[in-house]
């Protein structure tokens, strides 16, 4: 008796169950597609600026530009500006202003070509990443970028970043109305 | 129509047919109307759209909320902005999944169904994009409310809290941040601090009393009240729960504020107090002469509640303070109002918000002053409308 008892209260139990179900390792592995500024998530693999050169010229030059100088208004520039960003003229570029080497790989791992996103190879983005990078000055041409030397690269624009200073505008500069 | 001195562009535009129908001497049918419908539609005379702007790359880019058309707090859902990053996907809400997984104990999957089944709530809040208005700081003042400041409406949402798919999942002491990534075609991604995800974030599957539309993330999306619109990720497919930010492009390379000084400022996530003159306001007209018209507009802050708005007339010489329609709520359009005598002269409308925490909405010189051309986001400056004295109402 006691023992249907117990029976029939795991069986309550699991109806009770809170909505959502497990989620398995190789479920996660699937999605997973977070990459982290120390490296975590970088999937093995590894690539050079002379191969990325190739990748380059195949899948990103259309748009970006033979020496990756965009084309203004309509698609972004990923090379130069490194120093104007004090300017009248800043120019935001990956080389100029990104501050993680990851979030090159990361994005262009998730969302380029940008009409075949998830199309590249991990090798080919470590090569077309090491690439972008190398047009920049920021890697030798055959300097080997993988999961563990990528997190590694100093970008220029790296201490360039502060917190939300805001609400930088005191309501003393504006005035309060006299009433 | 005599005692109905108010300029609305809208409103002309009905006149014309109205018009029409007196002149027949006829404006009750004695014939049967058109029959019942599944699904209504607004008039045919009813033609305000979102402002459209294409780009070099099909599927992103922004339409904007025709502010102007509005009366009220609430945006109609097929006119609420839009800003896409690679096109609006098509998902099948019966095989759409959440994983959410990382520092938890309890890794989970989530389906519409099972979301369905947790105690929902329903809430009213804006989304603004953050580059919303980023023309006038640029020193490009845009012609007209949808124009100026269309990347912003305001619907009421109804989900699930974060906090509660948090709790099944059972929160280790070193989950710091979550990365929200959405089902698009570049995988929208965004980091965004533990503290707000347990405070008052929605994971959201329905916008004014319907699923969510496709462009507004069907059929589940993030609400991330008050702060900028980027974050408040559509398309909803992965919770990532982790000990640092990601930094994705879209909070490094975008939507990060840069600074005359060259350094720029990182996770600027609320969305401050803000408010426009949506009537009269550029490309309307004070249509009957000198006399007595409304000022209304909409305000808001992405720290709580509006508390105070001020027109101006004169250029920000002189203040009245409006009155704000109830309800007033946190995170949320407020429409205010203001019964003006246009004495037939130039006149320079301004208004002015001040938000719970005392904050004060800035003129743009004051902004400019402190942040520079470059910002590119989160503008909240006074905006302008020059009333001429042929009673057109101009940007400039």
């Amino acid at each position: 008796m006691f023992r249907w008892t117990l029976l029939f209260m795991m069986a309550a139990a699991a109806l009770a169950q809170s909505p959502g179900r497990p989620a398995t390792e190789a479920e996660i592995k699937a999605m997973d597609y977070t990459i982290l500024p120390n490296g975590a998530g970088l999937p093995k693999g590894q690539g050079d600026a002379s191969s990325g050169r190739t990748v380059f010229e195949q899948k990103c030059q259309e748009c970006h530009g033979e020496h990756g100088e965009g084309q203004a208004g309509k698609y972004p520039a990923l090379v130069g500006g490194i120093g104007s960003l004090k300017s009248l003229n800043p120019i935001r570029t990956v080389g100029s202003y990104w501050p993680y080497a990851t979030t090159l790989f990361d994005y262009v791992r998730r969302a380029m070509p940008y009409d075949h996103p998830r199309s590249l190879s991990t090798n080919e983005v470590y090569s077309v990443a090491a690439y972008v990078l190398f047009m920049n000055g920021i890697v030798k041409e055959d300097q080997e970028l993988n999961e563990k030397t990528l997190p590694q690269v100093k970008m220029p624009n790296r201490d360039g970043f502060v917190p939300d200073a805001r609400p930088d505008i005191k309501p003393a500069a504006s005035g309060r109305p006299a009433h | 129509m005599i005692d109905f001195l108010q300029s609305r562009r809208r409103f002309l535009a009905l006149a014309a047919p109205l018009t029409g129908l007196v002149s027949c001497k006829k404006t009750v049918p004695s014939e049967i109307g058109a029959p019942l419908s599944a699904y209504g539609a607004r008039s045919p005379q009813v033609t305000s759209v979102r402002d459209v702007r294409e780009s070099a790359t099909p599927g992103t880019g922004s339409t904007r909320t025709p502010l102007q058309d509005l009366d009220g707090i609430i945006t109609p859902s097929a006119l609420h902005f839009e800003r896409h990053h690679a096109g609006v996907p098509s998902i099948d809400a019966a095989k759409h999944e959440i994983l959410l997984h990382g520092l938890v104990e309890k890794p989970l999957i989530f389906t519409m169904a099972d979301l369905h089944r947790f105690p929902s709530v329903s809430r009213i809040h804006f989304i603004e994009c953050a580059g919303n208005s980023g023309a006038e700081q640029a020193g490009n003042p845009q012609p007209d409310p949808q124009k100026s400041a269309g990347l912003f409406s305001c619907s009421e949402w109804t989900g699930v809290p974060l906090s509660l798919l948090l709790k099944e999942a059972v929160l280790r002491p070193e989950a710091k941040w979550i990365v929200a990534e959405g089902a698009d075609a570049c995988m929208m991604a965004r980091s965004i601090p533990i503290e707000k995800a347990l405070d008052d974030i929605l994971v959201a599957y329905s916008q004014n009393g319907e699923p969510l539309r496709p462009e507004q993330g069907f059929p589940v999306r993030l609400v991330v009240p008050g702060w900028e619109g980027n974050i408040n990720v559509k398309w909803l497919h992965r919770l990532h729960v982790v000990d640092q930010p990601s930094m994705t492009r879209d909070e490094t390379s975008h939507y990060t504020d840069l600074m005359p000084d060259g350094k720029a400022q990182i996770f600027t996530f609320p969305m401050e107090a803000k408010s426009i003159i949506t009537r009269p306001a550029g490309r309307q007209k004070l249509a009957y002469g000198p006399g007595s018209y409304e000022i209304t507009g909409l305000a808001w802050s992405g720290r709580g509640k509006v508390q105070r708005v001020e027109v101006s007339t004169d250029r920000g010489q002189t203040w009245q303070d409006a009155e704000l329609q109830a309800p007033v709520l946190s995170k949320a359009a407020t429409r205010f109002r203001l019964m003006w005598t246009w004495n037939g002269t130039p006149a320079a409308l301004q208004s002015r918000c001040t938000d719970e925490t005392g904050y004060v909405q800035p003129s743009l010189d004051d902004l400019v002053r402190v942040r520079g051309r470059f910002f590119q986001y989160h503008c909240n400056a006074i905006k302008t409308w020059f009333v001429h004295e042929d009673g057109s109402v101009s940007h400039v």
